[in-house]
């Protein structure tokens, strides 16, 4: 009796230690990431106005909805970023581990260490700097710069009779920007993978080769088995993802000329409100943005959660 | 051992596969540097490819000499120092109390849901920038730092690796009368090194490679820092050759746009090269860590 009293006695003590811990982490997010949602709910159904600030500005009720419906801008937006956004998923799920896949394949100890290391690179760079290095390098040239590298290759291997303008026409933009991010991204991403497959059972291996199976029907009865939950896994979180189509990456490689096919959601979100000043419009984008992902991103933890035990908490 | 003729056509097929896309991760990043130590002549015959043509160090002479991408470098090593430290005494100590269960901490549900509802649902681009500028900081080094002073993806990695702490070394650090703070400091955070690395670098990272706060929150360029700087310079085709005097120019005869641009980004990654090794163990470690067991 004695024993349980003093436990809870240090237990309630040990409590208040962790409030006053959680305090200051609490304290910014409230302000900066908590705050900012009621704000962008009342700035959505006003008129807002930044010299009248949230409470004084005039409230306009469904009045930005209806502005939105009608918007030029909105639909091709929409669209946009779901085709990027999908083309990514895919593009993202099937070549890492495709690329995994063959990298197990490998036996030679430092090719597969030269090859990791070379394709993890470009995942740790910002859209900033990749920008930079591919605007020069898939440039078609102009009268005052020559072409880039890819263009001068592709022209003189005869590819192509002439440079392609991959970041400035419609018809190539889209797929320039899902293969850019499958670049940066996929040494990164197999890395999941790999971890998956070295977790394999060798003796698995072993047993199927004395029955006489070859590499393929391994593959296929093994190996692929073997990391169905984790595929199974990375496929279910990327639902949460439909309406990211990347703004860091086509912000920093559009222009207008293609913005009929690489303006998405969050680039119009950006320039409604930082560059026409419609804030409310902007705020109006956002909340129906944030409500649709948001209730993706929960049913695709359910799902993990159902399927494979993931739990983020 | 004998190898069958099938495997060696896969061998084969495999390794041109693997190196072909492995090579074209490096292709681009190689081009930036023949650009940025060839002259501007070869770039403008087209004559660079992934060696420099008619080396020269002008174009680094010239960004050795250029303020302004001084005074953004300043500015970035400035926010990854305070940004890195708030970061992570902030994210340990949301990490610990919520590594404890329910039991020894009542109220970490109440936690664990405002967490899960500022994670899952986001303001919006314009009311952050209306709250940012709310609290005045907008043209301070800080708004590139407390709007994001807690990752909480930091925090759920580190609250894993705290949770597989064995309770068996806290109850006789208890027996002794430590509390919760000293058993923070002096057990779990020195056995935790490697997670802490990790959470770290994210950290690190992020810091460095942020543009956008910068471009939104500063109205002064000279409170860019330097991936916002590159932002204008290399995406919005701000000429850095614009304010500079004749006898500059005349000096940099070799020095166009595209080298002085290369150099600018060649040096920008050269500081994540420094730390690429560890990024390679830690960074791997921590996506495992943190999507696997969940």
């Amino acid at each position: 009796m004695k024993a349980k009293k003093k436990r809870n006695m240090a237990r309630r003590r040990d409590s208040r230690y962790y409030h006053a811990m959680l305090f200051l982490p609490v304290l910014f997010l409230f302000i900066y990431h908590f705050l900012p949602i009621p704000a962008g709910i009342l700035m959505a159904f006003e008129n807002f106005q930044p010299g009248k600030g949230f409470f004084e500005s005039k409230f306009v009720g469904f009045k930005n909805f209806e502005k939105l419906l009608i918007h030029p801008d909105i639909l091709p937006a929409l669209r946009n970023t779901l085709i990027i956004a999908i083309e990514k998923i895919i593009c993202n799920l099937v070549i890492p581990i495709a690329f995994a896949l063959l990298l197990n394949e490998v036996k030679v100890k430092w090719f597969k260490r030269a090859v990791q290391t070379i394709t993890y690179l470009p995942y740790f760079m910002s859209w900033v700097i990749l920008a930079g290095i591919l605007i020069k390098f898939l440039s078609p040239g102009s009268s005052a710069s020559s072409p880039g590298f890819l263009n001068t290759l592709l022209v003189n291997m005869g590819i192509i009779d002439e440079p392609v303008y991959f970041l400035g026409s419609n018809q190539t933009f889209q797929q320039t920007i899902v293969i850019s991010d499958v670049w940066k991204n996929f040494g990164y991403n197999t890395i999941i993978y790999l971890a998956a497959l070295t977790g394999i059972d060798p003796t698995l291996y072993e047993a199927s080769a004395v029955d006489g199976a070859g590499r393929w029907k391994q593959t296929i009865h093994i190996t692929l088995p073997g990391i169905a939950p984790i595929i199974a896994l990375t496929t279910v979180l990327a639902i949460g993802k439909v309406l990211n189509a990347g703004f860091d990456q086509i912000f920093n490689l559009y222009n207008p000329a293609v913005y009929a096919s690489g303006d998405i959601i969050d680039t119009l979100v950006y320039r409604l409100g930082l560059i026409n000043k419609q804030f409310s419009l902007s705020a109006a984008v956002g909340l129906l943005k944030s409500i649709v992902s948001c209730t993706l991103v929960l049913i695709s933890y359910k799902l993990a959660d159902k399927l494979a035990g993931y739990r983020v908490w | 051992m004998k190898i069958s003729r099938g495997r060696l056509v896969f061998n084969i097929f495999n390794t041109i596969v693997i190196g072909f896309l492995t090579i074209s991760c490096i292709v681009p990043i190689l081009n930036i540097l023949a650009y940025s130590f060839s002259s501007s002549q070869a770039i403008i015959e087209n004559r660079v490819t992934l060696i420099p043509v008619d080396f020269t160090l002008q174009a680094y002479e010239f960004v050795m000499s250029n303020s302004r991408f001084w005074t953004s470098m300043a500015v970035t090593l400035k926010r990854v120092i305070l940004g890195v430290s708030i970061n992570l005494i902030l994210l340990i100590l949301a990490a610990y109390p919520l590594s404890k269960s329910e039991k020894m901490f009542p109220a970490r549900k109440y936690y664990v849901a405002f967490m899960l509802c500022v994670m899952l649902f986001s303001g919006g681009m314009m009311p952050t920038y209306f709250i940012v500028a709310r609290t005045n900081l907008i043209d301070t080094i800080w708004s590139m730092i407390l709007p994001d002073a807690v990752p909480i993806f930091s925090v759920i990695v580190l609250m894993n690796f705290f949770r597989g702490v064995p309770e068996e070394l806290e109850e006789s650090a208890v027996l002794d009368g430590a509390n919760p703070l000293q058993i923070l400091t002096r057990i779990y955070l020195p056995i935790s090194k490697p997670s802490v690395a990790t959470v770290t670098l994210f950290s690190l990272i992020t810091h460095w490679n942020s543009w956008f706060d910068g471009l939104i929150y500063s109205n002064h360029t000279e409170n860019y820092p330097l991936q916002s700087y590159l932002q204008t310079l290399v995406v919005s085709s701000t000429s850095t050759m614009e304010n500079m005097d004749v006898d500059t120019m005349l000096a940099l005869r070799n020095v166009n746009e595209t080298n002085m641009q290369s150099a600018q980004i060649f040096i920008s990654i050269v500081p994540l090269m420094v730390v690429y090794p560890f990024l390679q163990r830690y960074f791997t470690s921590g996506l495992t860590l943190g999507s696997v067991k969940g």
